[in-house]
């Protein structure tokens, strides 16, 4: 028996290799290297003791496929006609999903216990090129196209020189080492430096708060009696790092705000943003839905996720949050721990254990196309689209959520840093084993279970590092590694558990870690004792510090009652998900953290959460300079629209959406493409709760940060009916519009910024960026009274600024609006395609002179002045009797009006069925440009069947203008005036969407699925 | 305790159901689930909707012996990534089912299904659970011995895709699932869908037995091998099989996503010209066909014994 062993699986001569074959085009048409013909093997080093014949017997029945690999046992070797080799592995500690596989597999053909927390088994991938490449080239594939060096170990060379191999050997011995980290008598200098140096991200009057929290005699006498240090330990310094980071305190949104608005000389404080226009917006809200006998609205802001009330048995769970910064570095691991984390929200809010329902999530990126240099540090935006696509992919489609809507938004501003945002919708019951299943309720006594994976360096200091910019300099250890299996095990167990009244509460392991979950949920019984030398680890090495703060994936921490412990590590063991018993609850007020029984960390409750010194922040408003361009006018427009269909923030993203699950659990009514060929783009997605009942709820997601470039208030207010819009399009209805009613809705925040903290040196423009943040919460605050809509949840992401090589790339100040609503009766969704000839169209709502910040006018390299308005009272006017119109069946198809306008929406009607519409333009006084192609909001392209066209007109009045009618040919043809302005084939006009720059990149264009043929 | 744990996960998947004690003579289904299984909660309606009695169990459940799959009419694999799907769709499952020991004398989960389908149950995998009882040799087990004979690997696109596809009935097959059907639609959703038949012998063998029970059709209604007619390139533009018995079946595509006519990508259009269209989905009727038929031959049965015991 030998302790290492190697098994090479290579594919049998003629099977098809499209791993490899992918590797070489794309490294031709990404890099422009010709490699040459490429293979691909799989690579497993086992380090377990293992006869020849167990080994033997391991290969070929448990990992080789007998019809599709050929196997070799220790020895890499290559094929004839192959030069050099590409190696990927992993760096240690790094979670290798399918080395725990194997594993697993090794188990059972043994028949032998075998302890899958220690890693036995290695998964690498080796790559055969044929060509001789130079090792600079052969390492630009390694890390451009196959591997990540903060994640990956990376080997390249000639074949004839030998293949180098590498196995990962994780961490030392324990180190139980804890260090005293001296703050008395330190300058305000030397303090900045210890909080940039160990990346606590703190402030110097943070720091200084910090350190007089130590200096007081009162601290000085608590700690003596228990054993501490006068100065603080590097845990404590770290959990007070976590504690008061912007990711978990968000003190920008609780800062107190002096803003003055240039142009007209007003000037006003504002007592928190937060508290202002978010929570104090949502109280009134709630007081009118309750005046009104809606009593629906849960929970909102005090926990994971906001809980909404579907029927008197259930709870729907809504949460949306941002990944940027791990996104950034890693773009797979920062998505996939980004959908996995969100998914941890909702699950566990309150008691814990909700089952998903779907996922969302909208990105921004770069330009995929650009083709310029790049930043030390950063990567391609092609690069992070396509390894942010791969993590959601994997983070949902593994853990059996569906991806029901979505939406992708390109500027070169994200370039930098993209903006990934996951949502995650999950239905509760009201009770768990006769308890409120929103509740968190501890008790001191109260044990401390951690569940789910282990405990590594990956993921230590996520929520400082996120906290500040992203620079050249970010540490390989704030990545983090997602393991669906892992997380879809714990969440099986946590819906058992709760629902056999096993869990108290619970909650996420994410940013900070430990030191956060245990910290907050501390807050509730007013203290703890964690004694973190039982916390299991992936590998040793690690200090007691670093275990506190790692935020290592897939994690829980539940709370539980003595009594009922044993029942649930026996369900625990069933099920094969690891507990862990880490400590217990107290009432003492104090975070006391130890080691084998050494003091570790000991914190008052109080200073920890309420400590952090507020801060005082200065916003500055100046309307931007803009003026309307001159764009020659045109006779015809069908050249315009086809480009605007072949545009980036336009094109059809099919090949993304189809890698996505959006049909799993068999409940989702609207997808994202529906209609006979499949392409026709839906506004929002709407999925049934059960089998059992026809209630569902719809989701929407606006987001329009361009807009921002005129006016901050105007892009968040139009982002804001965005959403509510797609709804309404569905056929959803507005909240509250007849008593006792309980159609919830439920709506997440989420801000991502540049830094907008003012610095005449390093941030000049700061309060100018920070009014920007003023204008749209103030827009927020307008939007949900208006509509007597809640916000339940949210986010906000400061300092979205990429800095390199003396240039720095920030984010545009966006925000998302997420929305979910609920549906009464999911068969009365309405679709946004054309379905029948003669049905006749309408345009519902109003169009203004607004090309500002249009698509059309970004055709033109214009960004224009007359920024698109929301009239709320008109909007829920129109709203209103929509639902009304839907209520009588009068709505055959309907779809919102945004990107590219009129014109666009037109177009985009027809892609279900392959017909066409005939379209007159009345003169409005409105110039045709406008007419086709601004991008008012508050609008709909509707049909109308035509028996029900006197209803119809009757009910809606001035509000729907008639257009035409839906035809049985294949044109789309726009008159104005009596001229033809736009004529086109709708084949045709699919075919440029169908074959736009995103499905280019992903190389997913067919002719096939463009054929009239193409029907279901 | 046992029956606590299956009623707590039955529970689960329904909220809102309210449990019905089933009469006797009903069919049950067992619908394994753990470990990376997602589908089993549509897999659990469908059987629900088709008459009979579903049953959803952690798959250590069944290998601790807590539940006996002898104890019910159909075992059923269902869609998802179990133990993650790294080393290839389906394959760490089968090795579980397959070497694993469950009780004395070295007796595996695999000895047990083998006993199962010799007593004439049926054996249903979709999707993931169709790579596993393809990786097991249990489809298409020409040679009866429960051997690989045929692999399922990566797409030819090189991508998971969910998309909607056209299936037709092989009007060869022999297995009481399709009964009735000619043509299906049912969306795919995998990665790993792509039948790769080693040589000429064996496809000759599944052709000449219909065990090539289902094909993927183009839009002029002949099996193609275009994409995305043709999702994945699968041999034989097969997306199912079943053994030579026809008690097992297993397919790419998830018939158990299509219970409701609202499932469809065209539903709206196609409710409008045929608003009086039943509102079950397409995918039920291979569930309900599987109830039918066990219902009849136990109904059969029973009277055939009462004949005799008159006699």
């Amino acid at each position: 028996m030998t302790d290492t062993h190697t098994i090479q699986l290579t594919l049998k001569p003629g099977q098809h290799d499209g791993d490899g074959q992918r590797v070489a085009e794309a490294a031709a048409r990404h890099l422009g290297l010709a490699t040459g013909r490429v293979r691909s093997a799989a690579l497993y080093t086992v380090r377990y003791p293992l006869t020849e014949t167990q080994l033997n017997n391991f290969a070929t029945r448990c990992l080789a496929d007998p019809v599709l690999h050929d196997v070799r046992l220790n020895g890499l070797t290559a094929a004839e006609g192959f030069a050099t080799y590409i190696l990927v592995a992993r760096r240690p500690g790094v979670t290798d999903d399918e080395g725990t596989s194997a594993q697993n597999a090794l188990a059972d053909i043994l028949n032998e216990p075998l302890d899958t927390h220690t890693q036995h088994i290695f998964s690498k991938r080796l790559y055969l090129l044929e060509n001789d490449l130079p090792a600079d080239d052969l390492r630009r594939i390694a890390e451009e196209l196959l591997g990540n060096k903060l994640i990956n170990w990376l080997e390249v060379g000639r074949v004839a020189d030998g293949i180098r191999d590498y196995t990962p050997r994780p961490g030392g011995g324990a180190e139980a080492i804890t260090e005293i980290v001296k703050l008395t008598g330190r300058s305000d200098a030397e303090l900045v430096q210890l909080s940039k140096e160990n990346i606590y991200a703190l402030n110097l009057e943070e720091m200084r708060a910090v350190r007089d929290y130590f200096a007081a005699a009162e601290t000085q006498a608590e700690r003596k009696a228990a054993g501490l240090p006068a100065d603080p330990t590097d845990c404590e310094l770290e959990i007070i790092a976590q504690t008061w980071s912007e990711h978990c305190k968000h003190k920008e949104f609780s800062a107190l705000i002096n803003y003055k608005d240039l142009e007209t000389g007003e000037e006003k404080q504002v007592d928190s943003l937060f508290k202002t226009y978010i929570k104090d917006a949502t109280s009134e809200v709630d007081r009118q839905l309750r005046a009104n006998g809606n009593d629906w609205l849960i929970k909102v802001f005090s926990d994971n996720a906001g809980a909404v009330r579907i029927n008197p048995d259930s709870l729907f769970v809504w949460k949306v949050e941002t990944h940027n910064s791990p996104s950034a570095i890693d773009p797979y691991g920062g998505a996939i721990t980004g959908i996995l984390g969100n998914n941890r929200d909702p699950l566990a809010t309150g008691i814990g254990g909700a089952q998903l329902l779907f996922n969302t999530n909208v990105l921004c990126f770069g330009n995929p196309e650009y083709d310029g240099p790049l930043l030390t540090g950063q990567l391609h935006p092609r690069r992070i689209l396509e390894g942010v696509r791969k993590g959601i992919e994997d983070g949902g489609n593994k853990s059996g959520v569906p991806t029901v809507n979505g939406a992708i938004v390109f500027d070169d501003r994200y370039a930098g840093k993209p903006l990934v945002y996951c949502g995650t919708g999950a239905v509760m019951p009201m009770q768990f084993a006769g308890k409120d299943s929103w509740e968190k309720i501890i008790d001191a006594g109260d044990r401390i279970i951690m569940a789910g994976g282990r405990v590594g360096k990956d993921g230590i200091h996520g929520a400082t590092f996120s906290s500040i910019e992203l620079d050249e300099t970010a540490p390989a250890t704030a990545v983090q590694i997602g393991s669906p299996i892992t997380q879809k095990l714990a969440m099986d167990f946590l819906m058992l558990a709760s629902r056999r009244g096993l869990l108290k509460c619970s909650t996420d392991n994410g940013a900070g870690g430990l030191s956060s979950s245990v910290g907050e949920l501390a807050g509730i019984s007013g203290g703890a004792v964690v004694e973190l030398e039982r916390v299991p680890l992936k590998y040793p090495g690690l200090r007691p510090w670093e275990i506190f703060v790692s935020e290592s994936q897939e994690r829980f921490t539940l709370v539980v009652e003595p009594g009922k412990m044993a029942e649930l590590l026996a369900l625990g063991q069933e099920m094969e998900v690891e507990l862990t018993d880490i400590g217990h609850f107290t009432s003492d007020g104090f975070l006391d953290v130890r080691f084998d029984g050494a003091p570790v960390a000991r914190l008052n409750m109080h200073f920890l959460h309420e400590g952090v010194p507020r801060k005082i922040l200065e916003a500055e408003w100046t309307k931007p300079a803009a003026a309307e361009p001159e764009i020659p006018a045109a006779t015809d427009y069908t050249a315009t629209l086809g480009q605007l269909l072949g545009s980036l923030n336009i094109c059809s993203r099919e090949s993304i959406i189809r890698q996505y699950d959006h049909e799993v659990k068999g409940r989702t009514i609207v997808k994202p493409l529906m209609g006979a060929t499949g392409q026709a783009p839906q506004d929002a997605a709407v999925v049934r709760f059960n089998f059992e009942s026809w209630e569902g709820v719809a989701v929407s997601n606006g987001i329009l940060p361009r807009y921002g470039d005129l006016d901050a208030y105007h892009m968040s207010a139009g982002a804001f009916d965005e959403a509510v819009r797609q709804i309404i399009a569905v056929g959803g209805k507005l909240p509250n519009l007849t008593p006792g009613d309980g159609i919830f809705w439920s709506v997440n925040d989420n801000f991502c910024v540049p830094d907008s903290v003012y610095d005449p040196a390093t941030n000049p423009d700061g309060k100018q960026k920070l009014a920007k943040l003023v204008r749209m919460c103030e827009a927020l605050r307008d939007a949900t009274a208006a509509y007597c809509i809640p916000l339940t949840s949210g986010k906000d992401s400061m300092k979205n600024d990429f800095k390199a090589d003396g240039v720095k790339i920030s984010v545009p100040p966006t925000v998302l609006y997420s929305m979910t609503a609920k549906m009464e009766d999911v068969r009365r969704s309405i679709t946004s395609d054309f379905k029948q000839a003669d049905d006749v169209v309408y345009l519902l709502g109003e169009t203004h002179d607004e090309l500002g910040g249009s698509e059309y006018y970004a055709l033109h390299g214009q960004l224009g002045a007359n920024v698109p308005k929301v009239d709320f009272e008109k909007a829920k006017a129109l709203y209103t009797i929509v639902g009304q119109a839907n209520d009588h069946n009068l709505i055959q198809s309907c779809h919102d009006l945004s990107d590219g306008g009129l014109a666009v929406a037109l177009a985009e009607c027809t892609f279900g069925y392959n017909c066409g519409a005939s379209i007159d333009l009345r003169e409005t006084g409105l110039a045709l440009p406008a007419q086709l192609f601004s991008e008012s909001h508050s609008r709909f392209l509707a049909t109308v069947a035509p028996e029900d066209v006197v209803a119809f007109e009757q009910l809606l009045g001035g509000r729907a203008t008639r257009l035409g009618i839906v035809t049985k040919d294949v044109r789309l043809v726009v008159r104005h005036g009596g001229h033809e302005v736009i004529s086109a084939d709708t084949d045709v006009l699919r075919s440029l969407w169908t074959n736009g720059p995103v499905n280019k990149l992903l190389g997913v264009v067919s002719k096939e699925n463009l054929s009239h043929s193409n029907s279901l | 305790m046992v029956q606590d744990a299956t009623q707590a996960a039955h529970k689960v998947q329904s909220e809102v159901q309210t449990q019905v004690s089933a009469p006797a003579g009903t069919v049950r289904a067992l619908i394994l689930t753990g470990f990376g299984i997602n589908c089993e909660e549509e897999f659990a309606a469908a059987y629900r909707m088709a008459g009979a009695e579903p049953t959803i169990v952690h798959l250590n459940q069944v290998l601790h012996g807590q539940v006996s799959i002898h104890d019910f009419d159909t075992l059923n694999f269902p869609g998802g990534f179990s133990f993650g799907d790294d080393l290839g769709s389906g394959v760490v499952l089968a090795n579980k089912l397959r070497y694993r020991q469950t009780g004395p004398g070295g007796r595996t989960l695999l000895d047990d299904i083998k006993q199962f389908i010799a007593e004439g149950k049926f054996v249903l995998g979709i999707c993931n659970g169709f790579q596993v009882l393809v990786k097991l040799g249990l489809l298409p087990n020409l040679s009866g011995e429960v051997t690989p004979e045929v692999t399922l690997t990566h797409n030819a696109s090189g991508r998971y895709e969910d998309r909607w596809v056209t299936l037709r009935v092989n009007p060869k097959a022999n297995t009481p699932f399709l009964k009735g059907i000619d043509t299906l639609e049912v969306p795919v959703r995998h990665g790993e869908g792509r039948l790769v038949i080693p040589d000429a012998a064996i496809q000759q063998r599944i052709e000449a037995g219909g065990l090539n029970c289902l094909s993927y059709l183009d839009a002029s209604g002949d099996g193609t091998d275009i994409y995305p007619f043709n999702p994945n390139g699968a041999a034989l533009n097969c997306a199912g099989l079943t053994d030579p018995t026809g008690q097992v079946f297993g397919l790419m595509p998830h018939p158990e996503a299509f219970l409701s006519a609202y499932n469809h990508p065209d539903w709206a259009r196609r409710r409008r010209q045929n608003p009086q269209a039943s509102e079950e989905g397409e995918g039920l009727r291979i569930f309900k066909n599987i109830v039918e038929h066990i219902a009849h031959s136990r109904a059969a049965a029973t009277s055939t014994a009462e004949l005799a015991t008159q006699n």
